[in-house]
Parts: structure tokens; C-alpha cells; sequence
């Protein structure tokens, strides 16, 4: 009979993150930023109908990088939680911080007791009421959640995008303009190449809108919006 | 609550079924394994599907569809609410308005709510029109269990077909038996009488005014005839609810609009009186 191997479980733990880091850094990336009307998403995705940003509930948005047949489960699961919650309850009670802390409990137990990782980092976000601030938490493949203020990049080269926008994201008065040509460039500069609207899917959600505030702006509209 | 991989229905109502049938209208799922026994004497009586007090109304015009209710809310010969709604809004392209027990009723129109937002979120598109006034009368067929009990809930479903360019209208029975009605609908206890209405002045392709006034008479004659069907309160102000249907979404009648119309009803029953 053979022995089994020992493997501490540090070594264990690091060979996972390993794993999960390597396969989450193939993907491309997705920024989140806060604008004057809301919180504005924009992922480089060259695919028009398979998404990285979706609905969530009312004012809540999601948005997956890495693996997609991942995040798309835990998009499902997020919605079906949001769902339940608001009907047993009330619309009002469906919160970005209770998601948040179901994705970190199910990203970490996936983590630590399955043999492979979640190779996912995923973004939710949150438009506040008027004169209520917004909240945008980033949770990674082991669960850990980050509470994030102005931006927030994931996926793909997110180090290089928070490098990029710490310099140059102001908090005062971005508008939707300023906010998606800062996005776009961010991505531009990681990339190394010039990306066409149409390689950016882009989405908002936007206090002024009335009931659910999430919106997708099709490649033509963030060409206006741009002009 | 957990956080559930292992489903892969787009249906929030199947859902709830696997998950949490303890939050289905009539708690279906605990029926099953304590079956409800029918008293005694009311065995072999099948209810009387429409002996609840109400009428809601819809009817096609040129744009789309207008869909109307009264407010009155009975139980047994009092008055239990003057300002219920029985017309509901269910997405930026259809409306349901619902005769039967109240409770049932709202929890209905509140789970189709759900159950349509949570396939467009799913998938990523809208249900189509008929795939909506399908799964209402799966909806309806499932509450049967309930209508032994005396819960009848029945309701119009209108919507406007994006694809087809035109509005629907579409009626149940209590066993989810889904019929579209070409012209004009109304249910409930004074449905009969505003149908009668409709019958003599309907017309096709009326005018949003015109089929707003169609409306607003049906719902006064058959508030005349029937106890369980509210009028206008003029006194404290209250009308009946009106909604309209058409391609550029859901639209609201003002109240305003709704007390100038029954002026001018008034005002002609007066003359001829």
C-alpha cells in the first residue's frame, strides 16, 4: 500500500492561490467607478452577448472576471438570493453588503475545502439613494472581501489599473463623460492597444433612473456619450 | 440564507418549489403531505368561481390595451376597503388585474412580478408575450388546490406584443385553461354587466379617450347593479385604476383625468334621468 504524500497545509493553501491567481490573470479586466449619478462598469469583453456585467436587483449590479462558466453560476446564485430575499421581505431589504458577505462565505468554503479553487474575482456594486454614498465590494477566490471607495478594478491586470487610475481618478464631480473616457483609457493603457467601443461593454447604474437602475449603453450611446 | 448552485431553472416560481415551498401561495408544498379535507357539508359543492365581489375590465384600442378595476374590498356584506388596487403592473410591457380572496390575489400578482423580472435577469432577455401568459396559467392551475378551500383567484393578463406590434388579452379559468379574448374581457362579480357594456359600444380601434370612457362606463354600470363592485367616491375622492398597455411601455391614468371623465358621465346620467 502506498504512503500518501505529506503536504503541509501551507504549502497546500499557497499552491491553490497559486492556481486560482494564474487562471484569473489570463482573463481581461473590468473597472468599477463612482460618477456623479451613480456607479459606472466598464469591462473589456469583445463579446456583445455573452456578458461580465449583469443585474443583480434594483440598485445592485455584478460583475465577474476569470472563468465564466464560474461567475455566470454565482451571478445565477446572487440573483436567485437577491429574488428570494426581496419577496419574503421587501424590495428595500435586498442590500449589496448582505451579497457580498454570501459571496465571501461561498468563495471561501469553496476555497478551502474543494480540491480546486473558484478562478474568480467578482465586483458587486451598489447605487446609493440620493445623498447616500455607494458601495462597491470586490471579493477574490478565496473569499476575501474588500470594501472599495471611487474605483475598483478585477480580473486581468487589476494591479495595473488601480496604479493607473490612484493617479489619476479624482472623487469631485466626475461626470459620465469623463468617468467612461478615464475607463476606457485605463484599459487602453494595460492593453497596450487601442480597444474600439465595440470591444467595451459597458453599464450604469443610475440614481436618476426610476425603480431598477441598471442600464446597459450599447457601443453606439458610449460614442455619444464620448463625443 | 444559502446560496443555491445545483438549480438551473430560469423559473423563480420553480424555485421556491425546491427551495422554500413553505413561501408559496397556499403553502403548496405542506399541503401535499397533510392533505386539507373538505367539511363535510360543502363536499360534492364545487364554489362558484365568480361569486367574489369585484369587477376588472380590459379592452383593445388603437395604441395598445386599457386595463381598469374598481376599489372595493368585501367581506361578506361590509366593506372592507375603498382603495384596494386589482391592477398591477407587472412589467414595462404588461399588466394583470386579479378577481378573487384578496390575499391570494396580491401574492400572485407579486410572484408573477418576481417570477418574470427574475427570467429576464436569468437569461438575459425578456420572456415573450405568450410565454408570459403561459406561465400565469401555470401559476393559476397550481393555486386549484386552493379554490376547494373557497380561495378563488382569477385573473386578466393584457400585454403588448413587441414582435406581433399589437396588445393582448388573455382570460383563465381556475384550472389555468388560458384563453385569448380578441376584443374586450371583464370578470368578477359585475363582469357580466360590463361586458354587456362593452358589447353595445365597443368598437375596433378607439381612441385612448374614447376607450378610457368605454371603460369608466362599464366599471359605473356595473357598480350600479352589483354590491360587491365599487362606484366613483366622489365624497372622499377615490376612482377606479386605469392603466394602459401600448409599445413605448406602461402608462398610469391620472386620477385627474379619471374624475373629468366621470364629471361628464354624471353629468349625462343627470340629463337623462
Amino acid at each position: 500500500m502506498p504512503l500518501p504524500y505529506y503536504v503541509s497545509p501551507e504549502q497546500m493553501m499557497q499552491d491553490k492561490a497559486e492556481y486560482a491567481k494564474k487562471g484569473i490573470a489570463k482573463g481581461r479586466s473590468i473597472i468599477a467607478m463612482e460618477y456623479q449619478d451613480g456607479v459606472l462598469l466598464v469591462a473589456d469583453n469583445p463579446s456583445a452577448s455573452l456578458y461580465k456585467i449583469s443585474e443583480i436587483y434594483d440598485n445592485i449590479a455584478f460583475s465577474g472576471a476569470g472563468k465564466y462558466s464560474e461567475f455566470e453560476n454565482l451571478r445565477k446564485a446572487g440573483i436567485r438570493h437577491a429574488d428570494l430575499k426581496g419577496y419574503m421581505y421587501s424590495r428595500e431589504d435586498v442590500t449589496a453588503r448582505s451579497l457580498a458577505n454570501g459571496y465571501s462565505q461561498s468563495l471561501g468554503t469553496i476555497f478551502s475545502q474543494e480540491l480546486k479553487p473558484l478562478e474568480v474575482e467578482i465586483l458587486v456594486a451598489q447605487v446609493g439613494e440620493p445623498g447616500r454614498p455607494n458601495e462597491m465590494y470586490r471579493i477574490s477566490f478565496d473569499g476575501s472581501i474588500f470594501d472599495e471607495r471611487g474605483f475598483t478594478a478585477s480580473g486581468g491586470r487589476a494591479e495595473a489599473l488601480q496604479v493607473y487610475l490612484k493617479d489619476r481618478y479624482t472623487s469631485e464631480a466626475q461626470t459620465l463623460k469623463t468617468a467612461l473616457a478615464l475607463c476606457a483609457a485605463a484599459l487602453e493603457s494595460v492593453t497596450n492597444q487601442k480597444l474600439p467601443l465595440e470591444g467595451l461593454e459597458v453599464a450604469t447604474l443610475d440614481r436618476t433612473r426610476v425603480g431598477r437602475k441598471f442600464r446597459r449603453i450599447p457601443p453606439a450611446e458610449s460614442r455619444q456619450i464620448l463625443a | 440564507m444559502p446560496f443555491s448552485f445545483d438549480d438551473h431553472s430560469a423559473s423563480f416560481f420553480d424555485y421556491l418549489l425546491q427551495q422554500r415551498p413553505d413561501l408559496l401561495p397556499g403553502s403548496r408544498g405542506l399541503a401535499s403531505d397533510r392533505p386539507v379535507s373538505m367539511p363535510e357539508e360543502s363536499r360534492g359543492l364545487v364554489p362558484a368561481p365568480f361569486s367574489h365581489g369585484t369587477t376588472v375590465l380590459a379592452l383593445k384600442y388603437e395604441h395598445g390595451v386599457l386595463i381598469a378595476g374598481d376599489r372595493r374590498a368585501t367581506e361578506g356584506f361590509q366593506i372592507a376597503g375603498r382603495r384596494i388596487e386589482k391592477v398591477f403592473k407587472v412589467d414595462e410591457h404588461s399588466a394583470i388585474a386579479i378577481a378573487g380572496a384578496a390575499g391570494p390575489c396580491l401574492e400572485m400578482a407579486k410572484l408573477f412580478q418576481t417570477e418574470l423580472e427574475h427570467y429576464e435577469k436569468l437569461e438575459g432577455v425578456q420572456l415573450s408575450c405568450e410565454g408570459k401568459a403561459n406561465k400565469l396559467g401555470q401559476m393559476v392551475k397550481a393555486n386549484l388546490p386552493m379554490v376547494f378551500q373557497g380561495l378563488v383567484v382569477i385573473p386578466i393578463y393584457v400585454g403588448f406584443d413587441l414582435k406581433r406590434a399589437e396588445g393582448r388579452i388573455f382570460k383563465y379559468d381556475i384550472t389555468g385553461g388560458r384563453y385569448e379574448e380578441s376584443d374586450y374581457h371583464s370578470i368578477g362579480s359585475g363582469g357580466k354587466e360590463a361586458r354587456n357594456t362593452m358589447r353595445e359600444h365597443f368598437k375596433k380601434n378607439l381612441s385612448e379617450e374614447d376607450a378610457l370612457v368605454l371603460a369608466l362606463r362599464s366599471l359605473y354600470n356595473a357598480a350600479e347593479d352589483d354590491v360587491g363592485t365599487g362606484g366613483p367616491d366622489l365624497v372622499r375622492g377615490i376612482y377606479p385604476t386605469a392603466k394602459c398597455v401600448t409599445a413605448s411601455g406602461i402608462g398610469e391614468i391620472e386620477e385627474e383625468r379619471m374624475s373629468r371623465v366621470y364629471a361628464s358621465l354624471i353629468e349625462a346620467r343627470k340629463r337623462e334621468a
